[in-house]
């Protein structure tokens, strides 16, 4: 299994470069939050990004859809390309980008719709679908490919608060699919469930990888060891170290990358 | 779950993220529009509010200026004081009738002297340009001092409410042509006078201080015996709905049990607070009035019903402002031994205290703008004299601020309705400064905790 | 005045017996306050509140229920309670007497009673009410007051007393109102919450408020002097539609006016409590801020919304001021918002201000539609606080 993986990671790498951040600083008012990050995150991969708590991490993968704008105090300088065009440039229209770029958040956020109004909110949205077939069929292949749809197929019109800690989580994995956006972001999708529902979740973002290119912020090492292939580690704002997730865990570099995957920091 | 396939066989041709499709051309319009409808219904509650400020602001500004005459007057004292021995007693004889034609002597002979001649002017015209408001405030200026009489003193009276109106763009010369009160010969002789510099309008504190004049003089009217009657109705709100209300409170806060008993309070004072004001009214009458025998127009009966109807306006932020001290100030009490009364009294209810000062000064102005409730119990009724010290005077009859804006306002004469507008300054006045009090109270000791 | 001369004595006597019965407990510990089961106060406390309390309820009942009569023998009455009390307590003060205790009991008591006055308040409103309509009811036939279409109230009889046309004025004018008020205030909050700057709410939050602590009375005269007048020259006449100044539209509009804040406030309240978390959910999955609030947000909070509407609707229909000024006192139904019509406040104020008679249908009317507007205002805001209090558990 290991071996397996190991090679997929190998193969992956030959794939294209997705989004490339260059010189990424962000401000929230006089607080330095990210001090000049330069990442390449790969297509068709897991990248996790680890760290102590306000390490940046999450700023991080904020920026990447640019969701840090709605946040008044906070500046963004830098370069962060998505297939080599720049999100934060002035014609760039956020609402686009978020919909290529797709996020799942901490807690289990489902609106308070039903199941299938959930899926469907963004297909909706972006007018991805042509009539109602088109539109039942975006559902049902994001709930399956949520690993959901077997679960919910009989109660679509329940509402999507009445799931599961674990389900809500999925519900929300498959209305970001829906979307058919390029890369999805996952700010500790697992945080806030049991470990069963975790394993559930860990193994669909492994099935995920096929499609899209994730990045997943996760506070647990096992957790970034199990799913991905390629770790960045952050402290203090900086990014430490950035490589294959194999080398970070058994060979780092950096002293300070060291110390927290021993559990000396963090 | 590996049979699970994406819906990204659909997938739409992707463009460039520096050019916006059609599509989020269309939606970011629709946002444009939504957020173009927010600022409209913000601008449009704005425009309405300095709308209505500037209104009652320039209709009722005159109220505090007023037109006066400013002429020698001879005490003739064979007409004040027959038996010639300056006796208050039989001074009070003489009518104010009688004060009426000495200031018309007087007014003639100041025309004569400063030789003015106005054509077609009448007698009516003449003895009509002085208010009937002067000679009354002639017979009292004689009886506090009787010593005047037979002296020729400088007399500055009350012209009446048309002349008035013409210095401040109400009356025209058209309109007084129609009007049976004044005349256009009548204008112009004031605006003879004005010319000798008899006849000027200057600033009225008179319009704070006097008490309501009847229909006809409209320019002696004041607000006097309304601010005391609404400072007695005040006076009792502070004396029983505070303490009443923060007692209720701490009760409902910090000993009330939970049970049924005290759900019912807790869904009555929030029910009570949505009751309509008149509601109140309806109670005062039939409380306070009609079974209690309480005297109608009296400020204690008004003050009652305000009390009623401010509690849960107080009780509801009190209690808000107990329970944002923390549960950790009152373990700290109870952990030296103190009772939890003490820990309520010296520790809880000392540091709630400014949030509270909040809540029963914000209850309190909103007490002092009620009218509806005041209406029912006869508050609305003709005052003219003021109501004594308290406690007696708060049996005594008053009017209220709000109630004569309302009384002013059904008065046939145009220019109460510059009075209504000139009280409601008043009123606004007060109720800014217990607002400012609020938000500096707010301010000084508001605590995060 | 000899009542509140005799409260003044009854005062003094509490004064003094805290006095005398603090010195007596610390004479009988010898001086050791040690030795005392409370502390001194708590004793003096104790003697005071027994001297007062009785002989201030003992007035305070009586000037009530009979106000004329019998007041020195009240006095007399009142002054000896007050000296049983002190006599009491200095009996009772001994190092062992629990004071502190007894004083509590006393003060909670005192709370509680504080506290009950709010359900008195409501059962005076619901008892006052209900026997002066009782008595309206034996002179009137219930069903002619409920469904009669007629209002004409003749003092000397043949009086036709039908709600009907009040209830349609108070209802049309309220519904304007509300198509003034939920619109405008709704975008407002939104605005407000969703959009504006922290500096720019700083700046109008308060401004909006100031609307809502303006006397209705203030915007009775407003609409007197202004709106009505406007209405008239600029729509009604030139549009062949009514020649009065007060009509539907001038009351409808200004009080949708000072609806807004009210509304805008409730809303901004109930957006505010939608979590964050939703909002986030929607954008990051591309919506634009207004389909996140169109689709997501007010969704959520339409429940609290909803409760919010209703509590404007039930202020709406107890206004008072704003009608007896801008909207006519001619009992209609028509259709037209130009026509003056009124409302049941407008009535109850006119049937009970000026010469009344207790005993005439005419005034006992007043207190039939009273009893209505408690009992239709009541449903609603019980409805709508239910409403609000559900939605907010919902999110807590």
């Amino acid at each position: 299994m290991n071996d397996m993986r190991v090679a997929e990671a190998r193969m992956q790498q030959q794939t294209d470069t997705k989004i490339s951040a260059r010189g990424v600083q962000v401000h929230y008012g006089d607080k330095h939050a990210l001090k000049d990050v330069n990442v390449d995150i790969l297509d068709k991969t897991v990248t996790a990004f680890i760290g102590p708590s306000g390490c940046g991490k999450s700023t991080f993968l904020r920026c990447i859809n640019r969701m840090n704008d709605t946040i008044d105090i906070c500046r963004v300088a830098g370069r962060i390309a998505l297939d080599g065009e720049d999100i934060y440039d002035r014609r760039v229209d956020p609402v686009q980008l978020r919909a290529r770029v797709g996020m799942v958040f901490q807690k289990p956020n489902p609106f308070p719709k039903s199941i299938y109004d959930n899926v469907a909110y963004g297909p909706r949205i972006h007018g991805l679908a042509r009539n109602r077939a088109e539109l039942d069929e975006i559902v049902e292949k994001s709930l399956r490919g949520a690993a959901l749809w077997n679960e919910v197929k009989d109660r679509l019109n329940d509402p999507g608060t009445g799931l599961s800690g674990g389900q809500q989580q999925r519900l929300c994995i498959a209305r970001a699919v829906a979307t058919q956006p390029e890369v999805l972001l996952m700010d500790e999708p697992c945080s806030a469930l049991d470990p069963i529902a975790t394993g559930q979740i860990e193994e669909l973002i492994d099935q995920l990888r096929t499609e899209f290119s994730l990045v997943i912020v996760t506070h647990s090492m096992q957790q970034a060891a199990r799913v991905s292939q390629k770790t960045a580690f952050f402290h203090l704002g900086n990014l430490v170290e950035y490589g294959s997730t194999e080398d970070i865990f058994t060979n780092p570099r950096d002293p300070r990358t060291e110390s927290y995957i021993s559990g000396r920091i963090g | 779950m590996s049979d699970a396939s994406f819906p990204t066989a659909a997938k739409t041709p992707r463009t460039s993220l520096l050019a916006a499709d059609p599509r989020t051309r269309k939606r970011n319009a629709a946002e444009a529009r939504f957020r173009a409808y927010g600022l409209a219904a913000i601008a449009v509650a704005l425009v309405m509010l300095v709308v209505l400020l500037v209104t009652i602001f320039s209709g009722g500004i005159g109220a505090f200026r007023q037109t006066y005459l400013t002429i020698p007057v001879t005490l003739d004292a064979a007409q004040l004081d027959k038996k010639g021995n300056r006796n208050p007693e039989d001074i009070k004889k003489v009518l104010t009738l009688t004060y009426g034609k000495i200031l018309d002597k007087a007014l003639d002979a100041a025309i004569a002297d400063k030789g003015i001649q106005v054509a077609g002017l009448s007698d009516k015209d003449l003895s009509g340009l002085i208010s009937k408001e002067a000679s009354a405030d002639l017979r009292d200026r004689v009886l506090a001092d009787p010593g005047l009489i037979g002296q020729t003193i400088e007399a500055r009276v009350l012209v009446n409410g048309r002349v008035d109106g013409y210095y401040k763009g109400r009356v025209s010369m058209e309109s007084a042509a129609r009007d049976a009160n004044t005349s256009p010969a009548q204008l112009e002789l004031a605006d003879a006078l004005k010319a000798q510099g008899m006849l000027a309008t200057a600033w009225n504190w008179s319009f704070l201080t006097s008490p309501d004049a009847s229909d006809q003089r409209p320019e002696a009217a004041g607000v006097g015996v309304a601010i005391l009657g609404s400072l007695y109705m005040m006076l009792v709100v502070l004396a029983l709905a505070v303490p009443i209300g923060v007692a209720a409170a701490i009760y409902l806060e910090e000993f009330a049990p939970r049970n049924r008993w005290t759900d019912i309070i807790e869904v009555n004072i929030s029910n009570l607070a949505a009751v309509p004001s008149i509601v109140f009214g309806i109670l005062g009458l039939a409380a306070f009035i009609n079974f209690a025998g309480l005297p109608q127009s009296a400020p204690i009966v008004g003050g009652l019903v305000l009390v009623l109807m401010t509690l849960p306006r107080i009780i509801i932020p009190a209690r808000a402002a107990l329970k944002a001290v923390p549960p950790s100030i009152r373990d700290a009490a109870l952990g030296v031994g103190a009772s939890r009364m003490q820990s309520v009294f010296h520790h809880v209810l000392p540091l709630a205290t400014p949030g509270i000062l909040t809540g029963v000064i914000l209850g309190m102005a909103q007490a002092l703008g009620e009218t509806a409730p005041l209406l029912l119990i006869g508050m609305v009724a003709f005052v003219k004299n003021f109501p004594a010290a308290p406690p007696e005077g708060l049996f005594d009859p008053a009017s209220a601020l709000p109630v004569q804006v309302y009384n002013w306002t059904q008065r046939a004469d145009p220019a109460f309705v510059e009075r209504a507008s000139g009280a409601i300054i008043v009123l606004l006045a007060f109720l800014l400064c217990m607002n400012l009090f609020a938000i500096f109270l707010r301010r000084k000791f508001e605590r995060r905790w | 005045m000899p009542v509140s001369w005799t409260l003044l004595i009854v005062l003094a006597l509490a004064g003094a017996g805290y006095l005398l019965t603090r010195m007596r407990a610390v004479a009988m510990a010898g001086g050791d306050t040690r030795k005392l089961h409370s502390r001194p106060g708590h004793y003096g406390w104790n003697a005071a509140l027994l001297t007062a309390l009785p002989a201030i309820l003992l007035i305070a009942v009586w000037r009530f229920v009979q106000p004329a009569a019998g007041t020195a023998l009240i006095s007399m009455v009142a002054l000896a309670l007050a000296a049983a009390g002190l006599a009491f307590a200095l009996i009772r003060t001994s190092p062992s007497f629990r004071a502190r205790n007894a004083v509590e009991g006393m003060v909670k008591g005192l709370l509680i009673a504080c506290a009950s006055i709010a359900i008195i308040t409501t059962a005076g409103i619901v008892l006052s009410m209900l026997f002066e309509t009782g008595q309206f009811f034996r002179q009137y036939p219930w069903t002619e007051f409920f469904f009669g279409t007629t209002w004409s109230p003749k003092f000397g009889g043949g009086s036709q007393l039908g709600m009907l046309p009040l209830l349609w004025g108070t209802l049309y004018i309220s519904l304007i109102a509300l198509l003034v008020a939920v619109p405008i205030g709704l975008f407002a909050a939104i605005y407000m919450s969703e959009y504006a700057s922290m500096r720019m709410r700083g700046v109008v939050k308060p401004l909006i408020e100031v609307l809502a602590g303006i006397p209705t009375i203030v915007y009775g005269l407003f609409a007197m002097i202004t709106v009505g007048p406007l209405l008239r020259d600029w729509f009604s006449q030139p549009l062949g539609l009514g020649a009065s100044a007060s009509s539907v539209m001038t009351a409808g509009l200004v009080m949708g006016v000072m609806l807004i804040p009210f509304v805008s406030s409730l809303s901004d309240d109930i957006i505010n409590a939608v979590p964050q978390s939703l909002r986030d959910g929607a954008l990051g999955l591309g919506s634009t801020p207004s389909e996140t609030i169109r689709k997501v947000v007010l969704p959520a909070a339409l429940p609290g919304i909803v409760g919010a509407v209703l509590l404007a609707a039930s202020r709406a229909i107890g206004e008072t001021m704003i009608v007896v000024l801008g909207a006519g006192a001619s009992a209609r139904m028509g259709l037209n918002p130009f026509e003056a019509m009124t409302t049941i406040t407008v009535k109850i104020v006119s049937q009970l201000t000026g010469d009344t008679d207790f005993a005439a249908p005419e005034t006992l009317v007043a207190f039939a539609l009273g009893l209505t507007l408690f009992t239709v205002t009541l449903g609603l805001n019980i409805v709508a606080l239910y409403v609000v209090r559900k939605y907010r558990e919902q999110y807590e």
